[in-house]
């Protein structure tokens, strides 16, 4: 068993070693194989030759399309959780704050009908997620650890009931006839229409392109380093002239606004948004996707959310001994991640740094023992 | 050891020459103005009072408990002095932010080292450095010219402090893999990277063996011969003895001696509270 194990980590060892030690131009074809491999993904002249990887219970378009959300949702979490190291437990909150203001602007049944196109509303949703960041850090960022989580934790929940009590929310009726995002093809048809859940995929996708591309950007910078020194020690990080508050508020504003376009992603797809599109769940949900793909790691972030989403839309139209497995799915969910705290706890695709962390702690027991 | 160092931190050296020990009229930078401080019932700083001048090596000493990793703390601004004041080159610093007072010139070590754990020594550094960097999130993202030339200075920057404390050969390690010794070098290189009018360190020959406490030695009358004004905060009195040049001595909280390390040696006060007793400096 341990020998398996350690056969695995050093097979995993050098693929990472090659990886590092790998020539410029060759990660850069492996990266540019992988996107052009998820930008053919929902085709189905390409996905019919992947055995068991599209799902049967549900079109795999609109399955790559949720996938993709949660994506997004867990490289926005990443930063908040993984870089800065601040448990945010209602997350979802900020998906929300998007796909609301979305809503109530563009809707006809919002009592606003203001009835803006999709595309006017976006950057008004954007603008509102990241105030609303700043406006739930601002009071809350001073505390840590425990206290902070079940802040945030509050946040989302007061998300949740006043949309669901609101009138100027619709609660559980919800807004619908929410506009796509803008685009014809040649011929007149709109790019993003109803049937068709690949358009909305490959925006999605792209997206998330863009927006690792900026994450990356701020994690190699003084910004990325303000982060995890906060993470790894605040009132140090503080005494080498490190403006914690400053930086803790920015990676919360960088959070939600990932979250948001997120969320106004969502709304521009579903054409419905209503209270019951916010669970609890999903604030969990996305946090234990960071954590399983590793923390502080945007590929492993990436990784997580992924895999997450798509094994919760797998196991949809699976019968096992007339077990409908889906409704087992948070079931399966909730062990796979305890599994993980045993043998892997610092994720699938950790931070290197934090990996090696845990490794010498394990020989240190060792010799210990 | 690092002997190419061009001028690592100091922003103003106009002024700064090479001082001798104890010559009077000279520029106070730090003043501890009649400071005390009370947690609770507990009078932890009992007004203290003693002043630091431009390019010295002050030692503070006193027993354990005696209040000086407090006092350290009341100058970073971690703790506000319930009574009296604190100036730094002429400001008053009570009641700012620590990171404020950072980027005006003061910078410190601590007593258990606390560096960032996961991040490579060469990180560690630019952390420092980042403390006058202006770059603005936006300017992160996208890269601006504004980021490529401060990432390029920060690097430079802390690739020659590695080298002006010793470690240059463990840059990539994770701060956590390096030697006791090489953590407490390397926070000093972080400290020196915020460029500091004032250095304050903390028991930074704890744990040290005396071959490592002569090296460090050098390493505090080098920095010292930059420009930079030192203040130590040290157990060892051979070391304390070896490199100040006037030492304040606190003991239950209160200032009892002020001067010249042989004066302070002979002081009765300082004799009976704190080297009358044998084994003490052993700690």
């Amino acid at each position: 068993m341990t020998s398996v194990r350690e056969w695995i980590a050093s097979g995993r060892h050098a693929v990472s070693d090659r990886w590092h030690d790998a020539p410029r131009w060759m990660r850069w074809s492996v990266i540019a194989a992988v996107i052009v491999f998820f930008y053919a993904l929902p085709n189905r002249e390409f996905y019919q030759w992947l055995g068991p990887i599209p799902t049967t219970g549900s079109n795999f378009g609109q399955v790559l399309f949720t996938v993709s959300i949660y994506v997004l949702l867990a490289v926005g979490l990443n930063i908040v959780v993984g870089f800065a190291g601040l448990l945010d437990l209602g997350y979802f909150g900020f998906f929300a704050v998007g796909a609301y203001t979305v809503a109530v602007l563009t809707s006809p049944s919002s009592d606003l009908k203001t009835l803006w196109p999709w595309l006017l509303a976006l950057p008004v949703a954007l603008g509102l997620t990241m105030i609303s960041g700043v406006m739930l850090g601002t009071p809350t960022l001073r505390l840590r650890g425990d206290y902070l989580a079940i802040v945030t934790l509050g946040f989302a929940e007061m998300i949740r009931v006043a949309a669901t009590a609101s009138d100027f929310l619709k609660g559980q009726r919800g807004f619908n006839q929410i506009p796509h995002p803008p685009g014809t093809h040649a011929d007149g048809t709109p790019v993003f229409g109803v049937l068709d859940p690949r358009p909305y995929y490959w925006l999605v996708l792209t997206l998330i392109i863009l927006v690792v591309i900026g994450v990356r950007n701020l994690n190699r910078s003084r910004v990325g380093r303000a982060w995890i020194s906060i993470r790894e020690d605040e009132d140090a990080a503080q005494l080498m002239g490190v403006p914690t508050f400053k930086f803790k508020l920015w990676a919360f504003a960088s959070g939600a606004f990932i979250g948001g376009l997120a969320g106004a992603l969502f709304a521009g797809k579903q054409n419905f948004v209503s209270s019951q599109n916010l669970e609890l769940l999903n604030s969990i949900i996305i946090l234990s996707a960071v954590i399983l793909g590793g923390s502080g790691n945007i590929v492993g972030a990436i990784v997580g959310g992924g895999l997450v989403a798509y094994l919760i839309e797998r196991f949809r139209g699976i019968e096992v001994l007339g077990i409908e497995l889906y409704e087992y799915r948070f079931m399966f969910f909730g062990l796979v991640l305890v599994v993980m705290m045993i043998f892997r706890p610092q994720g699938l695709i950790p931070n290197r740094r934090r990996a090696a962390e845990l490794k010498d702690r394990r020989k240190e027991v060792m010799v210990g023992g | 050891m690092g002997e190419t160092v061009q001028q690592p931190t100091v922003p103003e050296q106009a002024g700064a020459p090479a001082v001798e020990s104890t010559a009077g009229g000279r520029e106070p930078l730090l003043e501890v103005d009649h400071v005390t401080l009370r947690f609770g019932g507990v009078v932890a700083l009992d007004d203290v009072d003693f002043t630091l001048y431009k390019g010295e090596i002050l030692g503070l000493i006193g027993p354990n408990g005696a209040g000086k990793t407090t006092c350290f703390n009341a100058m970073t601004g971690i703790y506000q002095p319930s009574q009296g004041e604190i100036r730094f080159r002429g400001q008053r610093i009570t009641g700012k932010k620590k990171h404020h007072i950072t980027k005006m010139g003061m910078a410190r070590t601590f007593q258990n080292i606390r560096l960032f754990p996961e991040m490579t020594a060469l990180e560690n550094i630019q952390v420092g450095a980042d403390a006058h960097h202006k770059t603005s999130v936006i300017s992160a993202l996208f890269r601006l010219p504004r980021h490529r030339r401060e990432e390029r200075d920060g690097l430079e920057k802390a690739k020659r402090l590695l080298d002006f404390v010793g470690i240059s050969d463990r840059m990539h390690d994770a701060a956590r893999n390096l030697s006791y010794g090489e953590q407490r070098r390397l926070e000093i290189a972080r400290a020196l990277a915020t460029d500091p009018v004032l250095l304050c360190l903390d028991e930074p020959a704890a744990g040290f063996n005396p071959a490592e406490k002569e090296e460090l030695l050098q390493l505090i009358r080098k920095i010292r011969d930059q420009g930079v004004t030192v203040l130590l905060i040290e157990h060892d009195m051979r070391l304390v003895m070896g490199v100040t040049d006037r030492i304040v001595v606190l003991e239950f909280g209160k200032k009892i001696a002020d001067g010249l390390p042989a004066e302070v040696r002979e002081d009765h006060r300082v004799i009976a509270a704190y080297l009358g007793v044998p084994d003490d400096d052993v700690a």
